[in-house]
């Protein structure tokens, strides 16, 4: 990467000027600019992740009541219907409700808790302290990408109340179904609200990705090339580019199905009989709506994934003092990963009828994209190697989300071969292979993002002891409720199914649907007790009394404990390297402002 | 009560881990930080270590007590070389699967903190990076080769003797058709379904070919065994999918786009009794894909059988057209009971 790239942001806009008069002046500030309307990136991040929290409480808590039927489908709980009323008439969950709860579950984890909880808060909180900007490149248009997620989330939590229930089917919404409201319950006024909420979740997140985009691109203080940024900025990067490219196409996908809801089109729509009802619609094609779909949501996957990765790369080297092995390798395989993220869409409609031939193309495409992913695993198992690792809470999960990448990353393997996957698909097994891969690995890299930075969000310290519960019980949970998920899988046991009393083939798994349930339990229990100690260490937890905790080569650790508006108090610093020279020349760590000393070492 | 009940110890668990915790960093700041720093780290470390060592006897036990309820060997001969393609990738997944765990929790436990070691400097080594491109490059060659021969013997052409058969989904059952002695299906339009009439899937009956066409509701699907069945799929209203877990198939059943699949069914369902020794084993089409409040309970089931048993089940059966157009019926005429009428015709009255 040439010089060439270097823009320097005091040189470039007069961005970085206004704001340190901001700072100069201390200009007033109400509560209401400070906290709600507020266009300080920290604050914004700050936003975005309790929201996160709130969606992630309610999807779990809508987990947990479908994995009560699971485990125990012919069990009633009066409680349920004291709450629910008709949605779990008798104490039982009717099946309405079971796919409503799995409709929102899988809509608000993938979409509001790890894409806007997740990007939306590392990438405003650190991309401009790591990249040494006084905020983003529009905090303004930052502000309105939080205040359209907000509005996304109360138009998808109204329509749960309202009576003929949420979307329910699925989380990926296909047409027919989703289009006819005489065909389920969820498809009339929920669907409608659904797509909605997605709409303008789609702007807040184009709105936040091209800020993110520009911000990388043009604010970068002096010295900062692009390849001395953090890895953690060169998956944000990525992930504003796969956001910005794909979610458009979701867009149009949503509206099509809008207009065949709504105007009579016939986009999706062909050759319908339902319930006795003949619709005129003809020549439509049901596909071209997955199409659509997945070509945004297999992206989505990766866009959930990339801002974990980069916060894994830095934490795991930041705490095994050593120097991320492979920079060059990590940020190739993360543009790669980004590139074909946009060529495998298909692989999820292998048996749709798919040409065979289009579809061995797609296997061979998905596989490939297993190369970088095993580059990035071999890398950071290296980068532990012969490292001095201090296990603090985000160092863990950072491992975790290693052990739980390899583990889904290999079951993509299975699925990504269409000869497979033709027994595979649609089964508990896919079920396992993403919760794995996507679910819970990204949450970890979450956790460990949190863990890591919250000392710079709060000033004070998460409290290590519920931390190390909070990881052992999410850890050895994971495994024990989505590893054995995998045999049921193998059994060909459909996904989706809330009661397999009425079957032949799929009755075995009874002790082991209980088992799954109880886990479930006992880890969203451990989840509450983190969000306890996330609410409770903002404003008792210990202090933090060092700028640099964690003794990091980073720039965030280089402003005040508590950074105001502008982060810096002073200049901006100047940046001499990259962030990575850990244990360099018997030194533990070089900061990045540091310049290269005369007889440094090359690397 | 029991729930009240669950919910207090829970809370009172969290109340006690919650103080143990406080006072656990209180301690820490007492008796020095760094030494406290010193003894977690350690305790986790050893943690990492015992993780993996139970994690992989975990997997073991898991393997051994669940193996035996993955469905057997296949009843296809397309399963078979799916179960083969499952095993190879299985066989690589594992190797690599144990390599990079046992790495991942050895590294961790190994290189723990320890005021002893000074971490190593090494941030890149060309050499080592090419080799882990290369060989993952080359096992995943290794699979897309098996796997896209496989896909194309699977997905390829029918063979001419396949039997043919219409396999139509929709909320919440399977329906069936057989082409008759013509071997041809006649046309429909789905603007012509109307059940009152007796014409539950749209058959236009001024197509000769719709004269023979058998329409099997509610009943079992009978295939023969050795003979390969090619299926056509449809769906009236939402996406459907035939899921046939013992022959590892599966398709879409999508409305307005029919789609197509063949394998050879290569047990009968007395041969699976015996070799399962369940005396209520069936072979099951689940509906594998999400179609609304009872795709939980869309259950077809199918009858593999020999050549005689097909057509002597198929002879007991009247085309549709005569349901439909009674006035065609010779046996009507003659007043025969509704019991030898089609199925359908009589839920439909
Ligand atoms: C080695 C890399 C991977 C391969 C080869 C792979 C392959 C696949 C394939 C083929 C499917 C479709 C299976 C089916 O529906 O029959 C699938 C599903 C899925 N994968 Fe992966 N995958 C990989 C990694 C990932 C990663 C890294 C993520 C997320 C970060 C992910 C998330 C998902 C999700 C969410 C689904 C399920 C979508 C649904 O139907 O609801 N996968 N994967
Ligand atoms: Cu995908
Ligand atoms: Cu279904």
């Amino acid at each position: 990467m040439s010089e060439a790239m270097n823009v320097y942001p005091e040189v470039t806009t007069s961005h970085a000027v206004h704001h340190d008069e901001h700072h100069v002046h201390h200009h007033k500030e109400t509560f209401i600019t400070k906290y709600i309307f507020s266009q300080d990136h920290k604050t914004i991040g700050k936003q975005f992740l309790i929201t996160g929290i709130i969606w992630a409480i309610i999807g779990g808590l809508f987990s947990v009541l479908f994995r009560l039927q699971l485990g125990y489908p012919d069990q009633t709980f009066p409680i349920l219907e004291t709450f629910f009323g008709k949605w779990a008439r008798g104490g039982q969950i009717q099946p309405e409700f079971y796919y409503a709860l799995i409709t929102i579950h899988g809509t608000v984890l993938v979409f509001f808790v790890l894409t806007a909880g997740l990007s939306g808060t590392f990438a405003n909180i650190l991309i401009p302290l790591q990249i040494g900007a006084r905020d983003m490149a529009s905090p303004f248009l930052n502000m309105l990408s939080y205040w359209f997620f907000f509005m996304a989330s109360v138009v998808m939590f109204s329509s749960l109340f309202i009576t003929t229930g949420p979307a329910s089917g699925g989380w990926t919404v296909y047409p027919p179904l989703s289009a006819l409201g005489q065909a389920l319950e969820g498809s009339k006024l929920g669907m409608d609200l659904w797509l909605i909420s997605m709409a303008l979740f789609v702007v807040s997140s184009l709105l936040g990705g091209l800020n993110y985009i520009s911000t990388i691109l043009n604010m970068r203080t002096k010295g900062m090339s692009m390849t001395r940024m953090p890895l953690t900025i060169w998956a944000m990067f990525f992930t504003a580019v796969l956001g910005v490219l794909s979610f458009p196409v979701l867009l149009s996908g949503a509206i099509l199905l809008l207009f065949d809801r709504n105007l009579g089109t016939s986009f999706y729509l062909s050759d319908i009989v339902v319930n006795g009802e003949i619709l005129p619609n003809e020549g439509g094609s049901a596909i071209l709506f997955q199409h659509l779909f997945w070509f945004l949501g297999h992206p989505e996957v990766y866009i959930i994934l990339l801002p974990a990765m980069g916060m894994v790369s830095e934490i795991l080297s930041v705490n095994s003092r050593k120097p991320i092995f492979g920079y060059m390798a990590m940020l190739g395989s993360l543009f790669a990963i980004c590139i074909l993220a946009f060529l495998v869409w298909a692989h999820h409609m292998f048996v749709t009828g798919l040409n065979p031939f289009l579809g061995s193309i797609f296997v061979l495409l998905t596989l490939l994209i297993a190369v970088p992913s095993a580059i990035k695993v071999f890398n950071w198992l290296t980068t532990l190697w012969r490292g001095n690792i201090r296990f603090t809470p985000a160092t863990l999960f950072a491992i975790g989300f290693v052990s739980l990448f390899i583990s889904g990353g290999l079951t993509g393997i299975f699925l990504g071969n269409s000869t497979i996957d033709i027994h595979l698909h649609d089964t508990m097994f896919v079920v396992a292979h993403f919760h794995i891969v996507m679910g819970v690995a990204s949450m970890f890299g979450m956790f460990a993002g949190v863990y890591h930075w919250f000392p710079k969000m709060f000033g004070r310290y998460l409290n290590s002891t519920l931390g190390y519960i909070h990881f052992w019980v999410t850890m050895v949970g994971a495994y024990l409720i989505f590893w054995p998920m995998h045999y049921q899988g193998l059994a060909g046991m459909p996904r989706r199914y809330l009661d397999k009393s009425s079957w032949v083939s799929f009755t075995q798994f009874g002790e082991l649907d209980k088992m799954i349930t109880i886990v479930s339990i006992i880890v969203f229990a451990v989840q509450l007790m983190f969000v306890f100690n996330f609410f409770y260490s903002i404003f008792k937890g210990r202090k933090v009394t060092t700028t640099n905790p964690w003794g990091a080569n980073t720039l965030e650790w280089t402003t005040p404990i508590r950074p105001g508006h502008g982060n810096w108090e002073g200049e901006i610093p100047e940046v001499h390297r990259w962030a990575y020279d850990y244990g360099k020349d018997g030194r533990e760590f070089i900061p990045q402002t540091e310049p290269i000393g005369e007889n440094e070492s090359k690397h | 009560m029991q729930t009240f009940f669950i919910v207090a110890i829970l809370v009172l668990g969290f109340l006690i881990t919650f103080q143990i915790a406080k006072a656990s960093e209180y301690v820490a700041v007492l008796r020095g930080e760094e030494k406290a720093r010193k003894q977690t780290n350690r305790i986790n470390a050893f943690m990492l270590l015992m993780f993996l060592i139970i994690g992989l006897i975990g997997v073991y036990y898991c393997n051994e007590k669940l193996k035996g309820k993955i469905l057997g060997t296949p009843a296809s001969d397309h399963g078979v070389l799916i179960d083969r393609m499952l095993y190879i990738t299985l066989a690589i997944t594992f190797v690599v699967f144990i390599i990079t765990q046992v790495a991942l929790f050895w590294f961790s436990f190994k290189y723990q903190h320890s005021d002893k070691r000074k971490a190593y400097y090494y941030p890149h080594n060309n050499k080592l990076e090419l080799i882990w491109t290369v060989v993952p490059a080359i096992a995943l060659t290794v699979l897309v080769g098996f796997g896209i021969f496989y896909w194309f013997k699977i997905t390829g052409k029918a063979p001419k003797n396949a039997m043919e058969v219409e396999v139509i989904g929709s909320q919440f059952k399977w329906e069936y058709r057989y082409p008759g002695k013509d071997k041809i299906f006649g046309k429909k339009y789905y603007k012509k379904t109307d059940e009152a009439k007796a014409n539950p899937l749209g058959q236009l009956w001024d197509d000769p070919a719709n004269h023979d066409d058998i329409y099997i509701a509610g009943d079992a699907l009978h295939l023969v065994v050795n003979k390969p069945v090619r299926m056509i799929i449809n769906a009236k209203d939402v996406i459907h999918d035939v899921g046939l877990a013992h022959f590892r198939m599966k398709m879409d059943a999508v409305p307005g786009t029919p789609t197509t699949m063949w394998f050879t069914p290569t047990k009968t369902t007395k041969q699976m009794i015996e070799e399962t020794g369940n005396p209520d084993f069936v072979y099951e089409i689940s509906c594998d894909q999400m179609c609304g409040k009872g795709h939980t309970g869309m259950r077809g089931t199918i009858i593999v059988e020999t050549q005689e048993e097909l057509d002597a089940w198929l002879a007991g059966k009247k085309p549709q057209y005569l349901a439909a157009n009674p006035d065609k019926d010779p046996s009507v005429k003659k007043d025969t009971t509704a019991a030898v009428k089609p199925v359908a015709a009589v839920m439909n009255q």
